[in-house]
């Protein structure tokens, strides 16, 4: 059990430190890093309860995409020199309190619904009479995830996927005079659409505009 | 003192698979070389030890005697940290690879999604690189390994899901002995050769090395890095292009089975079946090299989401309605 506890206390000091640094660094690229940092602690957490299945997910979902992206943007839009500006400016002082509030509520309603957390009252007698408990997690969070929750499950997806439309349309314009290729087009070509034979008299040329 | 036993036991395992991984990633690069070589007709390495074998060796000395230059206005951290990360990454997830039935260092329940998040990390070490260089080649081609790598993890996720609905387990030991009366590659060919072309663009490899690109990028991501952290950005591509290929060996080729359950196969035991399984992909991989141009990078995109994206789906699909029809879903 030692070593249980001192890898748990390493990772979640990782990830409570790793946590604020995220807010506290001066470079927006670092503060990505820090997340990742966190991410991966978090993941470890998961793991050593074993959650092995959201541990992993963590990893390839937030660390292995969602995170990538987030440094993608912040390398391409220079957030750390607008950042400090905007620390710098009047802006700051009016827009700091109501981010506060925010926070504060926020804080408060997570302790609410911890706090008043109920487990569903046959959870663990369903595990122990079905003997789902030798089964592995990635199976028994299946038969929850499919069968009690199915609706959820599903509505939870249909709004991602409108969220990842939503983005595209917004994102999307349709830009005029850019060439594209059509490889239809391309492999229709024949021999006689490009070259013609044309007989040049003497001393006139022809014309070759089109 | 029970502690310390378990620690040194592990340490051993660790370095007893660590090292012939790191042995084979020096011989890789030198078959690489050679297969090159013999496709252009040239000789390629022949001259350092027999058949030119100590060749990497050799490059790697060298690059270990030579001086490490840190560009003065880099993040210095981040800059020192890519290479490690590489590395790292390549090597973290030989745990799971199981080299026989009982020879495995992690038989974790999650092998495949372990597989799976690891190489998804492979990216960091060169978007980390390619910013931490502050220079504008590098950059560009961080930008753009991280777009493709994320494109074509996609494509491999789904076609990971494929195989999972076939056998039932996360596990790789489970997915390889439910390949004992069929390896995957049968039923699912066409999967085969997306994983395979996704894995070369996963890696980075040619025809999709994009992000080196030297007519365009000089060396990409690789641009201001010398020395010793070139070499393990090197080395560690290499290692990740023996993971994947062990995964394409684990996922479709039947891991540590030997092809024929009868007697002359089944003195072979399973290690040799999976390495020689590895060196066939990688032969695969290495005449790619050698055979195909580069793509240009809009192709490339459209090659993984119009492509091969719609493409797994569909089979997913299939294979999902197959199985439920006949009603071979592995249900346990």
């Amino acid at each position: 059990m030692i070593a249980h506890s001192i890898f748990f206390y390493t990772f979640s000091i990782i990830a409570i430190v790793s946590a604020i640094m995220v807010t506290a660094s001066k470079n927006t690229v670092h503060s990505v890093f820090f997340l990742i940092l966190d991410f991966i602690s978090i993941s470890c957490l998961f793991i050593m309860i074993g959650a092995e299945f959201l541990g992993m997910i963590m990893l390839i979902v937030y660390v292995g995409a969602v995170a990538v992206l987030f440094l993608f943007v912040v390398m391409m839009l220079n957030v750390a020199q607008q950042k400090n500006q905007w620390f710098s400016s009047e802006a700051s002082s009016k827009h700091i309190p109501v981010g506060l509030i925010i926070s504060t509520l926020i804080f408060v309603e997570l302790i609410i619904v911890v706090g008043g957390w109920k487990y569903k009252p046959d959870l663990f007698d369903i595990n122990n009479s079905l003997g789902l408990a030798k089964v592995s997690n990635t199976h028994s969070l299946g038969q929850v995830l499919y069968t009690d929750y199915i609706h959820v499950f599903q509505i939870s997806g249909m709004i991602l996927l409108v969220a990842m439309i939503g983005a595209i349309v917004l994102t999307f314009r349709k830009r005029v005079g850019v060439k594209t290729q059509s490889y239809i087009k391309q492999i229709s070509r024949e021999r006689s659409d490009g070259v013609s034979v044309l007989n040049v008299e003497s001393n006139k040329g022809v014309k070759i505009d089109d | 003192m029970e502690y310390l036993s378990i620690l040194f036991d592990q340490i051993y395992k660790i370095l007893f698979l660590l090292v012939p991984v790191l042995v084979s990633v020096a011989m890789v690069v030198w078959l690489d070389r050679r297969v090159w070589a013999f496709v252009q007709k040239r000789q390629g390495p022949n001259v350092v030890g027999p058949f030119g074998l100590l060749q990497t060796i050799a490059d790697a000395l060298k690059y270990i005697f030579k001086e490490i230059i840190i560009p003065s206005s880099s993040n210095k951290v981040i800059f020192i940290l890519a290479p490690i990360v590489t590395m790292t990454l390549a090597l973290i997830a030989w745990a799971v690879i199981p080299f026989s039935a009982t020879q495995v260092l992690a038989d974790i329940n999650v092998g495949i999604l372990y597989l799976f998040a690891v190489s998804s990390l492979g990216v960091y070490g060169i978007i980390m690189g390619g910013w931490a260089s502050n220079s504008k080649y590098p950059f560009l081609g961080a930008i753009r390994s991280a777009a493709q790598m994320v494109s074509y993890e996609v494509s491999i996720g789904v076609i990971i899901i494929n195989v999972l609905l076939c056998v039932g387990s996360l596990n790789l030991n489970d997915i390889v002995i439910a390949q004992q009366n069929l390896w995957f590659v049968i039923p699912l060919f066409p999967m085969f050769v997306i994983f395979f072309i996704s894995a070369l663009a996963e890696t980075n490899r040619p025809p999709f090395d994009l992000p080196e690109a030297e007519a365009e990028l000089v060396a990409g991501y690789q641009t201001e890095y010398s020395g010793m952290m070139y070499a393990m950005f090197w080395l560690g591509e290499y290692a990740n292009i023996l993971l994947m290929c062990a995964m394409g060996a684990i996922l479709f080729l039947g891991g540590w089975l030997s092809p024929l359950e009868i007697y002359p196969f089944t003195l072979v035991p399973g290690p040799v079946w999976l390495v020689l399984k590895i060196l066939l992909l990688f032969l695969l991989f290495a005449l790619v090299k050698a055979i195909v141009p580069r793509y240009r990078y809009d192709q490339l995109m459209k090659l993984g989401w119009k492509v091969f994206l719609p493409l797994s789906l569909i089979w997913v699909v299939l294979t999902a309605s197959y199985l439920f029809y006949f009603n071979l879903l592995p249900v346990n």
